[in-house]
């Protein structure tokens, strides 16, 4: 069936509203992606029919929840092809699973041992390695940016050495869209022993992930990136990595016997669910996940990089304007930052969203090294998702040239 | 809306740059980050008998927070160190309730009135009157 962004953005309540009285063009999915009936239905449903805590009761709401918790489960594991649901363990979102990852995979590592980060990373795979620095003194190490804002893969042979135990970088910049070449990380840090991690966030909502085909090792990811509620991620991770890793966070159902002289520890993931975990947001993101899986995916990706083109081509015909990252569409996202000169971000955004009803993204992203190497303290940026359409373009194009008239 | 947050009078000031400048080292200085935006704000303030003899700013911000800077530029030279904190507290109230500035305050103060509607650049017009207070603070 031909793809009809108009109908799938039908899909969509919040797309109709008119926040300030002017018709949305909703252009900030690379920092929250909007639901689509299909998961607010399952959202509400679940919590209207089979609300209760998972993995405890007996009863049938108890049973009910328990399915939907781990039916979701499952559903993540085939949205990434994981070899087992054993392998998904949910946490909060990417900040928390890079977290985990870096406590978990951190015990193991000695004073001395290296941690690859790249200039574009996202503060959440930035600032968890610094912790586990400060408190056992691995080393980190940095591979440089690209001019059109990619991971200078030319770098690894010279930062990746044999004290390298770790690779983490992101799968897509939430920046400069660009997509990384896992299979260039994956060769260079087997050749050292090292593991690879991937900071999936802007990845992930652009289709489903095979893991197994990346060969990579662990897996972060935030549902409310992918059409799925806010408070729920998933860490993957091959099964042989997860059993390695020493639970990070203690509570109830993580654990397999408790004495006051000693604890053993469930097998992951519940190892790493510790508490009453977010069902319904679980139940929501397993939904997401169907929900993208029924897109036919070559039509969704010719479309995002049809408007992601138009976007590009508009934004260079602006005056003043200047792209911070790949201006082709080659390995690279709908997601596009820019600055325009004489214009603050936070400026921009203002006046595009009150004036033409265009939700932007304007700062530094959570990215203030790569900022730096851009000479930059923010930018704005527009994100796609399969619902945008011409005319999110058009208006985002038509506030800029008017944002430059007015405020530069 | 955008038409009154930015209206001519709000971008004219922040244009004007009233006491912009690199701080020369003579006085107390104070620096402001907003670790949200990554704006920062540093105040240069010298006082001769009780009053402020001189104010300059360097602001690396957004078009409301120049805006303010000029402002505290334009009306900081030859003001007490109370009516600095008296305007700083007029545009908390007006922030928070939406109302107009109190009697007295500086004129351009109520430029800033439609930002009571946007929470989330609060902290741009007053990191410069912020920062001022912090300068002033330091200063003996």
């Amino acid at each position: 069936m031909r793809f009809d962004p108009d109908k799938l953005r039908s899909e969509f309540p919040i797309l109709s509203t008119h926040p300030g009285g002017r018709p949305l063009h909703y252009l900030d999915n690379a920092a929250t992606a909007q639901l689509p009936r299909a998961v607010l239905d399952a959202v509400s449903r679940h919590e209207t029919e089979s609300r209760a805590n998972v993995a405890r009761g007996v009863h049938i709401l108890a049973e009910r929840a328990s399915m939907a918790y781990e039916d979701a489960r499952g559903a993540m594991a085939r949205y990434l092809n994981a070899a087992s649901p054993d392998e998904i363990a949910f946490t909060q979102g990417t900040t928390a699973a890079i977290n985990i990852a870096a406590q978990g995979l951190g015990a193991g590592f000695k004073p001395g041992d290296e941690v690859v980060l790249s200039e574009l990373e996202h503060h959440s795979n930035i600032v968890p390695w610094q912790l586990l620095r400060d408190r056992t003194g691995i080393v980190l190490r940095v591979l440089p940016v690209t001019d059109d804002g990619r991971i200078d893969l030319s770098a690894l042979d010279r930062v990746l050495t044999k004290r390298c135990k770790l690779v983490a970088l992101a799968h897509a910049s939430n920046v400069t869209g660009a997509v990384t070449d896992v299979a260039r990380v994956v060769e260079a840090a087997r050749a050292v022993g090292a593991r690879v991690l991937l900071d999936g966030a802007q990845a992930v909502p652009h289709g489903p992930i095979d893991v197994q085909a990346l060969g990579i090792d662990l897996y972060a990811l935030s549902g409310h990136k992918m059409f799925a509620p806010n408070g729920i991620g998933v860490l993957w991770g091959r099964q042989e990595v997860l059993a390695q890793m020493p639970p990070v966070f203690g509570g109830g159902g993580m654990i397999r016997h408790v004495t006051f002289d000693a604890t053993t520890y469930a097998d992951p993931p519940k190892r790493f669910e510790p508490g009453t975990p977010p069902i319904a947001q679980a139940v929501g993101l397993g939904a997401a996940a169907r929900w993208i899986e029924a897109l036919d995916r070559e039509s969704v990706v010719a479309h995002e990089l049809r408007l992601t083109g138009r976007m590009l081509n508009g934004l260079a015909g602006i005056a003043g304007t200047r792209i911070i990252g790949p201006t082709g569409l080659q390995a690279r996202r709908g997601v596009v930052s820019f600055a325009l000169e004489g214009v603050h971000p936070h400026d921009l955004c203002q006046w595009v969203n009150d004036r033409f009803g265009v939700a932007l993204r304007g700062g530094h992203h959570c990215a203030e090294p790569l900022m730096r190497r851009f000479g930059l303290d923010g930018t704005s940026r527009a994100s796609l998702a399969p619902y945008n359409t011409d005319a999110d373009i058009d208006a985002l194009l038509e506030g800029v040239a008017d944002a430059r008239r007015h405020l530069a | 809306m955008s038409e009154e947050l930015y209206e001519d009078a709000i971008v004219a000031l922040a244009r004007a740059a009233h006491g912009a400048g690199k701080p020369a080292g003579e006085g107390n200085s104070a620096t402001i980050d907003n670790p949200l935006c990554g704006d920062r704000v540093t105040v240069e303030v010298t006082l001769a008998d009780g009053r402020i003899k001189a104010l300059s700013h360097n602001v690396k911000g957004c078009l409301l927070c120049k805006a303010s800077a000029s402002m505290l530029g334009l009306h900081a030279p030859g003001a007490s160190r109370d009516a600095i904190a008296a305007n700083a507290a007029a545009l908390d109230a007006m922030l928070k309730t939406g109302d107009a500035p109190a009697y007295g305050s500086w004129p351009e103060l109520a430029l800033f009135l439609p930002v009571s509607r946007h929470k989330s650049r609060f902290d741009c017009v007053r990191l410069p009157l912020q920062a001022a207070a912090k300068a002033l603070g330091e200063t003996p």
